[in-house]
């Protein structure tokens, strides 16, 4: 079987056009098989692309990639609860929708739907009890370590459904009900003005001593390293995972999935990848520590 | 110099608490073979700490001398003593700074958790303990209670 | 005109070693909840919880005097791990525990599975702030509490409670955690040790405290610098959501989520109890026996104020809160987000 690669939902708040651009740009060029859709971070964001959704769904669809939408990741207020109750109930004929809040499973029971990486699928458990619900394909939490995936990729074959890991991207560390990126501007959610858009990959977060050590996203935090698991594909196509996710970030993510396809078709090798990824814009360092089961910012070298 | 009374009377009160409460000793885990050195500020002495569940001590020696420690606990003698007791909360001393921490922060966090899960009082034992000790030193220990 | 009738709501309170169960007993704590020695729960830290023999006593000791036991069984087991959790369960059962508290679906299946009768309730660690979340949990695991994130206005907790099939429980005093329970790797990106799989946050074991010879003191998590205090300045413990960091765009460091403070919600006291909310929680299993003697009593008697119709009168807490600086965060107004 051949490994999928697909494109996790854009995190950060990107001005409607250059999200559009950037959708027919992946159609068109990018080798990713499925594409993930949707404003997972901030409902007040939401509306800026609304509009946007079908032409993108459509261009990307006729290109032959798989679309899926992805639901809020925090879900509390009317508004939102809106928008997930909405989103759940559309009757989208080839759009499968992925929960990431309890708000969009209690919708989605006893329908086929993926679940999402905000969601805590850590045991064998909790994903026999989801798929008893619905669940086909689940993309599982980032701080996961390879010896935690491994059994879930047993069990999820047993089951008879799919999972996904992040392999390339900022990771999501936490959730808030409150903005940090208003915050940092001495304004509040209410009245935030969108100032998240002026950070297309987060905000830096670093520490008194000037270390870069996280990034701001809205009413999410990300770390500061850019995961990327290039070494650790093979390792894990072996456990039997299917399909990895790019998370989109503000630089060439043609190039990026490119780089991923290879080594999933072992066309290239995954150092040669590392040494091209590197020169495809986002400065930052590499970090990979969560698969090997320590702290999540550290670089573990391949033996 | 520290008196050879006052050691005695040192190693006296540990033996008593791990006799008495050797629960102590078991919420210690890891900690057991760590050195902890209490710095009560304003006297001019210093205790050193080994909670090694078959053999405790709890020995003073004079604050010039340089020592080696695990974790070092420093406040005034009465905010260790009434801490010690259970009358304040450790926490709460830490964030107005009447009591500072250094080194192994765990040990520190452990001992403070298994001192903490005392009924009663440590310091009421032991002005029982020493019945012998003068008036002035019981009713100092017995107001701390108030 | 007869007073709109109130119900009596439950005060919990925290027990993180026998000592301090029984001391909020005798404070007047309503219920105790606490934990076992290990990762099932999310206070996992040195020296502190219950074993089995000191959990059986301690019930004992609580029934005795007519309170409940709540067992925290609110992290999420890994896999190839879950034997730990269901031994936790198991063993809590057996031993008679009022009612366990659980965020990991996989863990609710079991409980529910295994023991129809048992009552559950819902950890924070849930991450469950909505209606529909709430009612997910409800009807698939039959929860019999929800414990609310402290990120709610009252206005809020009050549709919530029409809208769904059971009991409410929220803060009312204590640490004001700022990330959404059970959604935060914080802690694992920095030590490697996870808050939902391990039951840590910020652990002691990656904390350092240093102290410069004019008395400024920094307190570090792991390899980073969390915050920087002067002599004159009260220190937090080195919580990543309560550190100072430095942006581009501001001169000085700043308290990027949150400056170090607690929750105190003595002044919403009546608008809670009108609110209809079934049980007040105060948070610090991780505080000493002093705390829970200080903070049970002022909370016990203030409740029962309220129910005499008298204004509460709560004793001053804030020597004991973090930063020496408390906050009602955001059950007073959503201007907090």
């Amino acid at each position: 079987m051949t490994a999928e690669l697909t494109l996790g939902p854009i995190l950060f708040h990107w001005p409607a056009d250059k999200k559009r651009d950037f959708y027919f740009q992946i159609a068109d060029e990018s080798p990713v098989d499925t594409v993930y859709i949707g404003e997972v971070i901030c409902s007040k964001r939401s509306p800026f692309f609304e509009s946007y959704y079908e032409e993108i769904a459509e261009r990307l669809q006729k290109s032959g990639k798989k679309v899926v939408f992805s639901s809020l990741a925090e879900v509390m207020i009317p508004r939102e609860r809106k928008m997930t109750e909405g989103l759940c109930s559309v009757e989208t004929c080839n759009i499968e929708i992925e929960a990431n809040d309890s708000a969009a499973l209690y919708h989605l029971r006893g329908m086929p739907h993926r679940i999402g990486s905000f969601l805590n699928v850590y045991n064998e458990d909790t994903m026999e009890f989801l798929v008893s619900k619905g669940a086909k394909h689940f993309t599982l939490p980032p701080e996961l370590p390879s010896s935690v995936l491994k059994i879930l990729a047993q069990k999820a074959r047993a089951l008879d459904v799919t999972i996904e890991v992040q392999v390339y991207g900022r990771v999501g560390l936490a959730l808030s009900a409150r903005c940090y990126h208003a915050r940092s501007h001495n304004r509040v959610k209410d009245n935030c003005q969108f100032v998240c858009e002026q950070d297309p990959d987060g905000m830096t977060l670093n520490t008194i001593n000037g270390t870069p050590f996280l990034s701001i996203n809205g009413i999410q935090t990300l770390s500061y390293h850019c995961l990327s698991l290039l070494n650790e594909l093979d390792d894990m196509k072996k456990m039997g995972i299917q399909a990895f996710r790019i998370s989109p970030h503000n630089h060439d993510m043609v190039k990026t999935s490119s780089l991923y396809r290879d080594v999933l078709d072992k066309t290239i090798s995954p150092k040669e990848a590392l040494v091209k990824l590197k020169k495809t814009g986002l400065q930052i360092p590499f970090s990979n520590g969560f698969y090997h089961g320590t702290d999540g910012y550290r670089w573990i070298k391949s033996a | 110099m520290i008196s050879f009374i006052t050691q005695l009377f040192l190693g006296k009160i540990v033996r008593y608490i791990s006799q008495t409460r050797p629960d102590i000793f078991n919420r210690m885990e890891a900690h057991t073979d760590k050195v902890f050195l209490i710095d009560p500020v304003n006297l001019p002495l210093v205790l050193i700490l080994k909670p090694q569940k078959e053999n405790p001590s709890l020995t003073a020696c004079p604050r010039h001398k340089i020592l080696k420690y695990d974790a070092r606990i420093s406040g005034t003698f009465l905010t260790l003593l009434k801490m010690i007791d259970g009358q304040l909360d450790g926490d709460a001393l830490f964030f107005t700074r009447d009591l500072t921490i250094e080194g192994d922060t765990e040990a520190v966090v452990c001992l403070r958790n298994a001192l903490d899960d005392v009924d009663g009082s440590v310091v009421e034992d032991v002005a029982t303990l020493f019945p012998l000790l003068g008036t002035p030193t019981l009713s100092f220990l017995r107001n701390i209670k108030n | 005109m007869h007073p709109k009738k109130i119900i009596p709501p439950e005060l919990v309170c925290p027990a993180g070693t026998p000592a301090s169960l029984r001391a909020a007993v005798d404070a007047g704590a309503d219920a105790v909840y606490c934990g076992f020695q290990n990762a099932t729960n999310a206070r996992n830290f040195p020296g502190l919880n219950f074993t089995f023999e000191e959990l059986q006593n301690s019930i004992a000791y609580a029934h005795n005097h007519g309170t409940k036991v709540l067992l925290a069984a609110n992290t999420f087991p890994p896999a190839g791990k879950t034997d730990l959790w269901k031994q936790a369960i198991d063993n809590a059962v057996c031993l008679g525990i009022d009612a366990i508290i659980v965020a990991d679906i996989g863990v609710a299946v079991y409980a529910q599975n295994k023991y129809p009768d048992q009552r559950l309730h819902l950890s924070v660690q849930a991450g469950a702030p909505s209606i529909e979340a709430i009612k997910y949990y409800c009807e698939e695991f039959n929860i019999k509490r929800v414990v609310l994130p402290r990120i709610l206005t009252i206005p809020e907790i009050k549709q919530i409670k029409e809208e769904i099939p059971c009991e409410i429980e929220c803060f009312i005093f204590g640490n004001h955690g700022l990330m959404a329970e059970g959604r935060c790797s914080l802690t694992n990106y920095t030590t490697g040790l996870s808050t939902n799989m391990d039951g840590v946050c910020s652990p002691a074991s990656h904390v350092k405290y240093e102290e410069d010879e004019n008395k400024n003191l920094t307190t570090k998590l792991g390899e980073f610098t969390i915050d920087q205090f002067s002599c004159s300045q009260n220190p937090g413990y080195p919580t990543i959501c309560k550190g100072r960091y430095l942006v581009p765009h501001r001169q000085d460091a700043y308290y990027a989520f949150e400056e170090p403070i607690s929750l105190n919600l003595a002044n919403l006291l009546p608008d809670l109890i009108e609110a209809g909310v079934h049980a007040l929680k105060i948070e610090g299993r991780q505080r000493s026996r002093a705390y829970i003697k200080a903070v049970v009593s002022s909370w016990r008697s203030a409740i029962d104020d309220v129910l005499e119709g008298k204004p509460p009168h709560i004793s001053d807490l804030l020597a004991l809160t973090e930063g020496n600086k408390q906050t009602e965060g955001a059950y007073a107004s959503k201007r907090w987000r």
